[in-house]
């Protein structure tokens, strides 16, 4: 009997935590559609979200690409197909590293600053004085960083696959000898617009997703069963919403592929 | 003050509220008049501040009702909810600033965000706010450069910003000395008497902000023992308000020389 009472909690517990989830989702799309609209608090997340994570992202997407081409190079070398190289490479990055790879690192870098500020917002009671001051935190605070999730993943992603095309080209090209026309040939000749498509469409369900996990996590910071307060309970509610948003990522990365395949 | 005759601002009827298995409030029921100064006293964990976010409407109780100029908290709808915290302002007991803000954007926000003021009308009214706290200088600094008297005083800025009709104070002198616990009532006085806000405050400061309140009600356990004039409370014969009194206002209160010198400036 215990067992039961134990599974049926869980479920009871899991339906609660999701539907909370969906009318927090809900509610922020409809304040981010609802008028007034006010640019800078949204620029100032695109900043945030977008500019601040450049860095990052160039830097995984070069080393990316270079590894791509190094293990490219290598295993087609082996079937005498290396002007294939720059559409393996492209392909892998447009496809799926890109956007993939790419909100991890955002995720990593800006979801995890996104859940503990407002997190700490909520343990401050900056949320409750948001509320009792008669502003809606839901369209203040978190409207302006799922919109600016939204628009930010994609150009992080474009910048990701021609920083990452490029450290292809280093490697294969510069390092190996592979012929630049070959490299850029076989790319021009086997990448389509559906698969530009994909990935950004696969970006904008990954700014959507690691903003609206990350943020909701640290906005329902004070009904975390195991306590959300204190320095402890944001550094918690932080790496599980890290974990959370990155699993996520990975799902849907697969769903949306086996639907867009 | 003329508080019988003043209108009810706020009514609490028979409010219970439980967190698990715990009960905080226990039948709590308890007026608010227009234009008076109610205190909530009360140990540690008794339910005081639970009692103020009922009245704000950020906690609905389990049983009873909390009716807010006229309009039962728990029915209302989420815009008629945002009209009745129009009227309130709020200085939390840890002052809930907003960190990334400058003191000048955090007196400043919630004229940007509920009114359409212009920059210059919202510059005019929030110098105006921060020189009644003193702190004209310090409107360029961050939360985290200042002391907590300054900060509290920026929170009652901000709270009196939009000139509300309620002000709820929680624990307003928490972590304070004395001569900062004195500066905040003093502002408190001397805001009130010029604004002419209703206050609630929820405070364990006894006795000072006896001399401050209309009516005062002790929390124990949950209960809200009745609530009357300072004076009467003082010379009550219901054990747990004397019990309460003698508690706080026997060995603590021993500076009459410093009390008496704070009220002679008010």
């Amino acid at each position: 009997m215990k067992i039961i009472a134990v599974i049926g909690g869980e479920t009871l517990r899991f339906v609660e935590l999701v539907g909370r989830f969906g009318i927090f989702l809900f509610t922020t799309l409809i304040c981010a559609l609802a008028p007034p609209y006010k640019l800078m608090p949204i620029v100032k997340q695109v900043r945030f979200i977008g500019a601040q994570s450049l860095f990052v992202i160039a830097f995984t997407g070069l080393f990316t690409g270079m590894v791509l081409s190094l293990q490219g190079y290598y295993t087609l070398t082996k079937f005498g197909s290396v002007g294939f190289l720059g559409a393996a490479v492209s392909l892998s990055l447009i496809r799926e590293l890109g956007p993939v790879l790419g909100a991890l690192m955002v995720v990593g870098r800006a979801g995890s600053a996104i859940c503990a500020e407002v997190g700490i917002m909520r343990n401050s009671e900056q949320i409750d004085a948001l509320e009792c001051m008669a502003i809606d935190p839901y369209k203040f605070l978190l409207a302006p960083k799922l919109i600016a999730g939204l628009i930010a993943m994609p150009l992080l992603t474009c910048i990701f696959d021609v920083v990452g095309i490029f450290g292809g080209f280093l490697v294969g090209v510069e390092l190996f000898d592979v012929s630049a026309g070959a490299y850029f040939q076989g790319m021009y000749s086997s990448v389509v617009w559906h698969d530009i498509e994909m990935g950004l469409i696969k970006s904008v369900v990954f700014g959507l997703l690691l903003v609206w996990i990350c943020a909701a996590k640290g906005f329902f910071l004070h009904l975390e069963r195991d306590g959300g307060f204190g320095a402890e309970g944001v550094s918690r509610v932080t790496t599980s919403a890290v974990v959370l948003a990155s699993v996520s990522i990975l799902v849907c990365d697969y769903l949306i592929s086996a639907v867009l395949l | 003050m003329t508080e019988e005759k003043s209108e009810i601002v706020i009514e609490l009827d028979s409010v219970e509220k439980s967190f698990g298995t715990q009960k905080v409030l226990d039948g709590v029921s308890l007026q608010v008049r227009a234009g008076t100064t109610t205190v909530i006293v009360g140990a540690s964990g008794q339910g005081k501040s639970v009692i103020l976010k009922h009245m704000l409407g950020l906690l609905t109780p389990d049983n009873g009702r909390v009716v807010v100029f006229g309009q039962d908290m728990a029915k209302v709808s989420k815009k008629q909810l945002s009209a009745i915290r129009s009227n309130f302002g709020v200085l939390f007991q840890n002052v809930a600033l907003f960190d990334s803000m400058s003191v000048y954007d955090n007196v400043a926000l919630p004229l940007r965000e509920r009114t359409d003021g212009k920059e210059t009308d919202i510059r005019n009214n929030v110098e105006e706010k921060l020189a009644l706290m003193g702190l004209e200088d310090h409107g360029g600094k961050f939360p985290a450069q200042l002391s907590g008297g300054m900060k509290k005083r920026v929170g009652l800025a901000r709270a009196l910003v939009l000139n509300p009709k309620v002000v709820f104070f929680d624990e307003p002198t928490t972590g304070l000395d004395v001569s900062k616990s004195n500066e905040i009532y003093r502002l408190f006085f001397g805001t009130q008497a010029r604004l002419n806000y209703t206050a609630v405050i929820v405070s364990h400061d006894v006795p000072k902000i006896f001399k401050l309140s209309d009516r005062v009600a002790l929390m124990v356990d949950g209960k809200l023992q009745e609530s009357m004039s300072p004076e009467k409370f003082q010379l009550s014969d219901n054990p747990l308000i004397r019990s309460f009194v003698l508690e706080t206002m026997g060995p603590i209160y021993s500076s009459e020389v410093e009390e008496s010198r704070l009220y002679e400036t008010l």
